[in-house]
């Protein structure tokens, strides 16, 4: 039998592979489809690449372009700073709900509203992955973490934060906003590749949120994960365009 | 666009807070990361209104984490930048000053003290030095200028940029709301036709595509292992160890003949020097030490001033914070030390000469 194995992306940095993350994790699919998107569009030497501390850390070492560790919910002021400085790189901020939701909101939220020309990627697993799965801004309603052991209860903390739709909300023209998943990769591949152009062309903020899969702390097997991002999720979380520039819609 | 702020030398009176803003145009900052906070707000007025006229930016950010942390961003795009804060927003610059100091990212800040703990005033004192020498998760391998007038915090903000960039260490420029409030004459200057000017240099987004024609630039923080974590950290104290001859810095006066030795700092220093010369002019045995560079602290300077001391006083706007950084320099040393502590307050010459007759004559224990 010829064993047919999938072509690593140009821009990734083969001597990191195979990649840290669990088996069956989403976030090596996300950042496929950005490696891909980064090959397609030929920027391997403009893209600056952020990562925050949560499993996003596991990502530090993973492409062959210029990358930067920052601090939990920081990466997005981080990646702000470079881009002012240097307008022709191409910034990536890659969090996860935790570090874009929680504890670094407010940056999310002024970046947005200042139209920053970067490029967020925002991975959802609904929850704190790296630190043993307690609840997140994007934990469903019932659903059981460490720190939700009976389930998330809405009374007591709220429901799940919609993230492109903020994003959408409290933006002007210009801005991109979407939520793809690792469940649909070309479709997710689509948008990452959308929000970096509308960064490229100088339009503003672009910002991507991807459901993920985390079997870790889901303690879901194969299958289960599956049925759990592509029926669970969703019905929380829908997919799509939130916000795209004029003339940019498909 | 002009690109030159000064040329020459030029006598100019203004608040600290301008001087601040003429120093990094001078020193060739190219933009300013900030947040409004009292007592600092003018060195931002002052830099919108000058910036644009010689091409340098400016972001207000949302907080002074992100203040700290666009700055970060900013340096590592290889840009001379800096960032201005105070109080409650110094105790928010730690943590990305805590994310400088593991990655020798070369930050400025100036700090303009004012009163603490808490929100307490916008006026002034000298109790932030714990947290600007020593704030952050880790062992303080930062540089720490302690200014005392205008002509120093023109000198002293050009000579951050310098030592910032040549050491890659975060370093703060240390005043305080007098200083930042207050008009003085001093001479501004052009440090490019002075001195040598470290030039900056990018971290990220250097010609070539990564793992093609170059390395690529994965800057870390954070380690999976104790021993990683260790062997960074150790080369990195060894740098800071070796840099320690080169960065410190005093002043000193009639330490040979001097039976009370007084050791001030910043905008007190002031007020105690002005006392101590008068008293030694009068013929009575006093000097005093004032410490520059708060860290790395001039510990061999200190030591060789106190030799012949019979008592030491520290005086300060704060409960002990410049105290607990002599006491621990002076290790060993056999000397009483007596303490004038005014935290949150201003100290006069008077004050200061009132309280050293009394250890002079022995009226005071
Ligand atoms: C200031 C600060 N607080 C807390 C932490 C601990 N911490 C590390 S990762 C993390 C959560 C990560 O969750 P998320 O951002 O959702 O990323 P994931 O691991 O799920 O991909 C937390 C709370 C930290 N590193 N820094
Ligand atoms: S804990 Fe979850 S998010 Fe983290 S690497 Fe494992 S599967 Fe992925
Ligand atoms: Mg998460």
């Amino acid at each position: 039998m010829v064993e047919i194995l999938p072509k690593m992306p140009k821009s990734w940095n083969p001597e990191s592979k195979p990649h840290k993350f669990c088996p069956g994790c989403g976030h090596g699919l996300v950042l496929k489809a950005l490696g891909q998107a980064i090959d397609e569009l030929g920027i391997q030497d403009r893209v600056v690449f952020g990562c925050d501390i949560g499993c996003s850390l596991l990502s530090w070492d993973f492409f062959n372009v210029d990358t930067v560790q920052t601090h939990h919910g920081r990466t997005t002021p981080v990646m702000v700073g470079i881009k002012r400085a240097n307008p022709n790189l191409v910034v990536v901020a890659y969090m996860g709900d935790g570090g874009g939701y929680a504890i670094g909101s407010q940056h999310l939220v002024n970046a947005a509203t200042r139209n920053e020309k970067i490029t967020c990627i925002l991975v959802n697993n609904t929850n704190y992955a790296m630190t043993g799965g307690q609840m997140a801004p994007t934990t469903m309603p019932g659903q059981k973490t460490e720190t939700t052991p009976y389930g998330r209860d809405v009374e007591e903390t709220g429901y799940p934060m919609l993230g492109p739709e903020m994003v959408a909300a409290i933006t002007r023209e210009g801005a991109y906003a979407a939520r793809g998943s690792v469940a649909k990769f070309a479709q997710l591949k689509k948008y990452i590749k959308k929000a970096l152009e509308n960064q490229m062309a100088g339009r503003g903020f672009s910002f991507v949120e991807a459901l993920s899969t985390c079997p870790t702390n889901w303690r879901t097997n194969a299958a289960q994960t599956w049925q759990f991002i592509e029926e669970t999720m969703t019905k929380y979380f829908p997919l799509g365009e939130f916000k795209v520039p004029e003339g940019k819609e498909d | 666009m002009n690109d030159k702020p000064i040329t020459g030398e030029k006598k100019v009176f203004m608040t600290g807070n301008e001087v601040v803003a003429w120093a990094a145009l001078a020193a060739g900052a190219e933009v300013m990361f900030g947040y409004p906070i009292t007592p600092q707000n003018e060195i931002m007025h002052y830099w919108t209104r000058l910036a644009p006229k010689y091409g340098r930016k400016f972001l207000q950010t949302e907080d002074e984490l992100s203040a700290g942390f666009t700055l970060i961003g900013g340096v590592l795009a290889g840009k001379k930048a800096f960032t201005a804060t105070a109080g409650p927003g110094n105790v928010l610059m730690q943590e990305p000053m805590s994310m400088a100091e593991a990655m020798r990212i070369p930050t400025v800040a100036v700090i303009q003290q004012r009163g603490g703990p808490s929100t307490a005033t916008v006026i002034y004192s000298q109790q932030e030095v714990n947290l600007t020498c020593f704030g952050g998760n880790g062992e303080g391998l930062r540089v720490v200028y302690s200014t005392s007038s205008h002509q120093e915090l023109f000198d002293y903000t050009i000579k951050a940029f310098n030592t910032a960039w040549k050491y890659r260490f975060p370093t703060f420029v240390l005043a305080d709301g007098y200083q930042a409030k207050m008009r003085e004459s001093l001479v501004i200057y052009d440090p490019f036709e002075k001195m040598e000017m470290v030039e900056p240099e990018p971290f990220v987004g250097k010609p070539g595509t990564p793992g093609v024609d170059r390395k690529p630039a994965h800057l870390r923080n954070a380690y999976s292992v104790e021993e990683e974590l260790y062997e960074a950290l150790s080369k990195d104290i060894a740098d800071y160890e070796k840099a320690v001859p080169e960065l410190v810095e005093h002043e000193s006066f009639n330490t040979e003949e001097s039976e009370l030795l007084v050791i001030a700092h910043g905008v007190v220093y002031r007020s105690a020097a002005m006392a101590v010369k008068e008293l030694a002019e009068e013929g009575r045995k006093v000097g005093y030490f004032r410490p520059i560079t708060l860290r790395p602290f001039p510990q061999e300077q200190l030591k060789e001033a106190a030799r012949k001391a019979k008592q030491i006083l520290v005086v300060e706007s704060a409960y002990g914070q410049l105290y607990r950084l002599v006491r621990e320099n002076l290790y060993g040393a056999d000397i009483p030390l007596k303490t004038m502590f005014m935290p949150g307050v201003g100290i006069t010459p008077e004050e200061v000469r009132e309280k050293c007759v009394a250890l002079l004559d022995g009226k005071e224990a």
